[in-house]
């Protein structure tokens, strides 16, 4: 080893965003003339590309490893990489003013990695690397060394809960499962993220994809299943081209197949593409779509564990839950539960995002305080404002305000201010957010995404949205708020499905923390973080603007007047606040109040 | 047997039912709008929620198995204001002119709505404009009435085995409709309009006729074909204005095309109603009485059977005649004529 | 129906309800091979499988990735995700409508070159605001940004 030179380039689809693959391209090119065909660099030069390590935020990130010493670089751009391969590869001088800072120290050293241990290490579309840190050695011990009784029990006393945003026990699952008398049992791998705001899956399925097959064989194995399938979303295009490389490699080498692991078990998968619906995350309507229904939910019990695909006993596990399987069993269900809280074990991944500095995904032991993710791994609020909330679950979840910053992240800690963990994504509001806006936002997606099935939801979501829609645009009533909780707990209290169940959070979670930005905006017809455009007034400062013109060629109304290179106005009569010339001056001279 | 305790009533139940049917058969009411038991529970009103022991949230009756040792709430205070709020939610987004819906005294949504008392609105807001005119002969469909109960979607595909018309879009802007949003293309055995809960569905031949509440009833049984499914006449002023089937007849309350909408042939000016007889080659078929026919009948076959031989006479039966008909028929040339030339159109 | 077309179906039928796929995988290819989902072809599908038409088409309307009008040449997608969304993918959306002059309920321009869809999240929220042009992420945009990143596809 000593001596190797590696160069690792993410390649997650933030890096290929942010331009990886031209990175790439452009270290290929280098490496070429600067001679990689001669010997003394080609036989100790690698290029590899890994998976997102969750910083996506910097990128492209690129590892230089040289005789074991890896330096980061962060923002790097094709036209840089010349004088990284001269100087650094070839000279074996690390250019210190590329290299990522104090922060991305800071966003790495305050994680716990289990499941993004070998994210942005390994390369995610090559097996030989997932096997050298130690891959399939747990499929391989639980089909080889374990009775399935014995990976259920290990499983239960692990303490491991599902990652989608129930939280049930996943071992008890099984168990549920694998009692059941049948011909045939299914295990499914949940890949259908569609929570806003949430990128996990994504991210595991693009950086690790092995460790998700290698759970769903443990999983198989446990309850007996031998065809599996992993339903995932189209819209992650580059997760499912390596899933589909990872299934065709595993195949190869007998761990998919017949007689696994040379032994009499039999287990393949199957992928399925989501087609574009976020309740298709519910396990019943999951199951309705791999049957190549609506995927409308189906009423609960029979639960799938008992009655599931095509009416056969069915284990759902999302892909984190799945990750977390072969850990548990290589290392034991005592280190495992050595991590997180009293009732929540072993490690939660999540997507920090929002208005924060360091955004990205991480990996954090079950209960660590909202402060510490937010201000130690996040950094703190971007630009220096002031943190509003954190908004966690999705549109299932709820905003936590800052009264509750020190609180424990678990699946106790967030259901009892109201929110829940979901799948794991943690949305960073500012003092500029509007909590009505969002609290909006949020009833939209849901109320496009009821399957229409039960009136609660179908419907109830639907006026939900009316009326918050009517606050924000200052026709509010008296009487609006009391009316939208009162909805908002029938909703919940009677629709069908998780969807509709937890779709009135959102709203119930925003009247409970701040209820006077309700009551300005119906009372005082204001909005107080400047966010609902119909309450504003606009208008323009004449000492700062310069007369360019761009707002009165922005403004469909033709309610701005002026010379050119004289301050312009705005007739407020003609204005429809649509927020146009706001959005256009490059002078900060438009205000609104 | 299983044995569960509902609004504090022991209760014995079947193996298999569920607590709605349980609940019904101990004459508990539990009101639904998306249930038929002749379809699969569906749980997509809401309105069968109940409270059950152990269990966090409400869930609905329709499907959920009733078990041994099962503790029911069918009806508080919660429930109660659950399900008023759901009626209401409908009736946000219902036409509610009740006063010219043919509907209306059989309405079940209407039912709801008085049950609950509901006057006034909390939630008005956008409608679905679904109200489009289907093309068809016989079927009414007026989809802004439609509460999505998906009895009409079951019953077609469940028991038809058609599927002529399914749910399409989602949320709020769903609705049920032929494939592509086209003309009603079937049989049109009109079992959906059969099991529609409001006045969504209805016969076109009933429009502007007297509604249910209006008629007379007569049970009796169809005549098409050798099914003999029993009918329900309803008449007003002697003519018979819609037909109907009961759930609980061996047919289950399902009618075809012909049952349920062939019936204006009762009142044609062109029905046979006495037998005719042509007295005269290339003459009129004139009215006779049944007596004369019948001896007319009886001595022309005994004639040719004697000039000619038994198998010169042959018997067609009518696949609309009854079993007992049909029986004596055969027996009639068998026996009384001495052939066995006899057949049953529904052999071709 | 040509046969050309024909030949696709029938393909497509080999590939997937004859290995057990279901119809959304059928409807999927049908769409990768057209650009979207023709009625003529769920007839034909429906036929070739004695599945009932209302099926196919409950299934096209129910799931946002289905098309049943042809689209653009080059699809622009603006992640509305909840960080998308407080970092001004409204304000994108709107640039994009403006220069492409489309009208509010309009997603696909008259010259048939561009389709503007929004989806719910494309999990990319580090690099917020995002748009998805074909099958290219560009992260970190605002308007002035995507209007001449459009500008290139114009071509």
């Amino acid at each position: 080893m000593n001596g190797e030179i590696i160069v690792n380039v993410c390649m997650g689809t933030g890096g290929i965003a942010a331009g990886a693959e031209m990175v790439m391209k452009a270290f290929e090119e280098e490496f070429a003339s600067a001679g990689v065909e001669n010997a003394t660099v080609q036989s100790r030069c690698k290029l590899h590309k890994v998976g997102c390590r969750g910083f996506c935020a910097k990128d492209v990130l690129v590892d230089i490893s040289v005789g074991g010493e890896v330096s980061t670089y962060q923002f790097i751009q094709p036209e840089m990489v010349k004088r990284l391969v001269k100087e650094h590869v070839i000279g074996q001088k690390p250019i210190k003013e590329w290299m990522a800072g104090e922060d991305y120290h800071v966003f790495h050293d305050n994680q716990t990695k289990i499941i993004l241990h070998d994210l942005g290490k390994i390369n995610p579309e090559s097996i030989d690397d997932y096997l050298s840190v130690d891959g399939y050695t747990a499929a391989r011990k639980a089909l080889t060394t374990m009775t399935p009784e014995e990976v259920i029990v290990t499983v239960k006393n692990s303490g491991l809960r599902g990652r989608g945003g129930g939280g049930f026990p996943t071992g008890l699952k099984w168990s549920l499962c694998a009692a059941n008398e049948a011909d045939q049992r299914y295990v499914i791998c949940n890949a259908d993220e569609g929570d806003p705001g949430a990128f996990m899956d994504r991210s595991v399925v693009e950086g690790n994809p092995h460790a998700v097959v290698e759970g769903m064989i443990i999983t198989a194995y446990a309850i007996g299943a031998t065809l599996g399938y992993v339903y995932i979303r189209a819209e992650y295009p580059l997760a499912v081209h390596r899933l589909r490389i990872a299934l065709d490699q595993a195949r190869e080498k007998g761990f998919l197949g017949k007689n696994l692991f040379g032994g009499t078990f039999d287990f393949d998968i199957k992928i399925k593409l989501g087609a574009g619906a976020f309740v298709c995350g519910e396990e019943t309507a999951l199951i309705a779509s791999i049957e190549g229904e609506r995927g409308m939910p189906r009423a609960k019990p029979p639960f799938p564990a008992n009655k599931g695909l095509w009416g056969k006993p069915t284990i759902i596990n999302n892909v984190e839950t799945l990750a977390n399987v072969p850990p548990i069993i290589s290392k034991g269900a005592e280190w495992f539960a050595s991590y997180g809280s009293e009732k929540s074990k072993g490690t939660k991944v999540i997507a920090l995002t929002g208005k924060i500095r360091n955004t990205g995904l991480i990996e954090i032991p079950m209960g660590m305080p909202l402060n510490d993710i937010i201000f130690k791994i996040g950094g703190g609020i971007e630009g220096d404002k002031l943190f509003k909330a954190v908004q966690t679950g999705g549109p299932s979840g709820g905003c936590i305000p800052q009264q509750y910053i020190d609180l424990p992240v678990d699946y106790e800690g967030l259901k009892s201010v109201g929110s829940m963990m979901g799948s794991g994504g943690m949305v960073v509001l500012d003092e500029t957010d509007c909590m009505v806006n969002i609290a909006k936002f949020f009833l939209t997606f849901t109320q496009e995404e009821s399957c229409g099935k039960c009136v609660p939801c179908r419907i109830g979501t639907k006026r939900l949205l009316e009326i918050l829609t009517r606050i924000t645009e200052g026709n509010g009533r008296k009487g609006d708020i009391e009316l939208l909780q009162e909805l908002a707990e029938d909703v919940r209290d009677s629709s069908l499905c998780g969807l509709g169940m937890s779709a009135p959070n959102p709203v119930i979670s925003t009247i409970k923390y701040f209820r006077h930005e309700y009551e300005a905006h119906i009372n005082q017809k204001k909005c107080p973080a400047k966010v609902c455009n119909k309450l504003l007034t606009f208008f323009i400062r004449p000492d700062q603007c310069v007369g360019c013109g761009m707002c009165a060629k922005a403004c469909s109304v033709k309610a701005i007047s002026g010379e050119l290179k004289q301050p312009h106005a705005i007739d407020n009569s003609l204005c429809i606040k649509c927020g146009s010339c706001y959005d256009v001056c490059k002078f900060n001279a438009v205000i609104k109040d | 047997m299983i044995n569960l305790t509902i609004d504090d009533k022991k209760i014995e139940a079947p193996d298999g039912a569920t607590v709605l049917e349980a609940a019904r058969l101990a004459r508990i009411d539990i009101p639904t709008l998306c249930h038929d038991p002749r379809m699969k529970p569906f749980g997509a009103c809401r309105l069968c929620i109940v409270e059950i022991g152990g269990l966090p949230r409400p869930v609905t009756s329709c499907t959920t198995p009733a078990t041994e040792g099962m503790v029911v709430v069918t009806t508080n205070s919660k429930l109660e204001r659950l399900r008023k709020t759901t009626v209401e939610l409908l009736l946000s987004d219902h036409p509610n002119d009740c006063m010219v819906c043919i509907q209306a005294g059989q309405c079940s949504l209407q039912e709801l709505a008085y049950r609950y008392g509901l006057r006034e609105n909390r939630f008005k807001g956008a409608v679905r404009q679904h109200n489009r005119v289907d093309n068809n002969p016989f079927i009414m469909r007026e989809q802004d009435k439609c509460v999505l109960c998906g009895l009409c979607v079951r019953v077609c595909d469940e028991v038809e085995g058609v599927a002529a018309i399914g749910f399409a879009n989602r949320g709020f802007e769903s609705d049920i409709c032929p494939p592509f949003k086209k003309d009603l293309d079937c049989e049109f055995c009109g079992q959906c309009v059969a099991v529609c809960p409001t006045g969504a569905l209805s016969g076109k031949m009933w429009a502007g006729q007297p509604r249910l509440e209006q008629t007379r009833s007569t049970e009796t049984t169809c005549t098409y074909c050798g099914c003999g499914c029993n009918l329900t006449l309803h008449t007003h002023a002697d003519k018979v204005v819609r037909v109907t089937s009961r759930p609980d007849n061996h047919n289950r309350g399902w009618l075809c095309v012909k049952g349920r909408f062939g019936y204006e042939f009762i009142a044609s000016p062109e029905r046979l109603t006495t037998p005719l007889i042509r007295r005269q080659k290339g003459g009129p078929l004139e009215p006779a009485g049944w007596d004369e026919t019948l001896d007319l009948v009886a001595s022309r076959l005994t004639a040719i059977r004697d000039q000619h031989g038994a198998d010169a006479v042959a018997g067609l039966a009518s696949a609309r005649c009854t079993n007992e008909e049909n029986y004596l028929f055969q027996k009639m040339f068998r026996a009384g004529i001495g052939t066995n030339n006899v057949d049953h159109c529904a052999r071709y | 129906m040509e046969t050309q077309m024909e030949e696709v179906l029938e393909g497509i039928y080999q590939k997937t309800v004859a290995h057990g796929d279901n119809i959304i995988t059928v409807l999927q290819e049908i769409q990768n091979a057209f650009g979207y989902v023709q009625e003529e072809s769920v007839n034909w599908f429906s036929a070739r499988t004695s599945i009932p038409a209302s099926k196919f088409y409950g299934v096209i309307t129910f799931y946002s990735q289905f098309h049943l009008t042809p689209r653009g040449k080059n699809i622009i997608t603006v992640c509305s995700g909840t960080v998308c969304h407080v970092k001004g993918a409204s304000r994108i959306i709107s640039r994009i409508r403006e220069d492409l002059k489309l009208g509010e309920d309009k997603a696909t321009t008259k010259d048939m070159l561009f389709t503007l869809e929004s989806v719910n999240c494309v999990g990319a929220c580090s690099i917020a605001p995002v748009v998805v042009i074909n099958e290219k992420v560009y992260g970190k945009m605002n308007p002035e940004k995507i209007a001449k990143t459009v500008k290139t596809y114009k071509e």
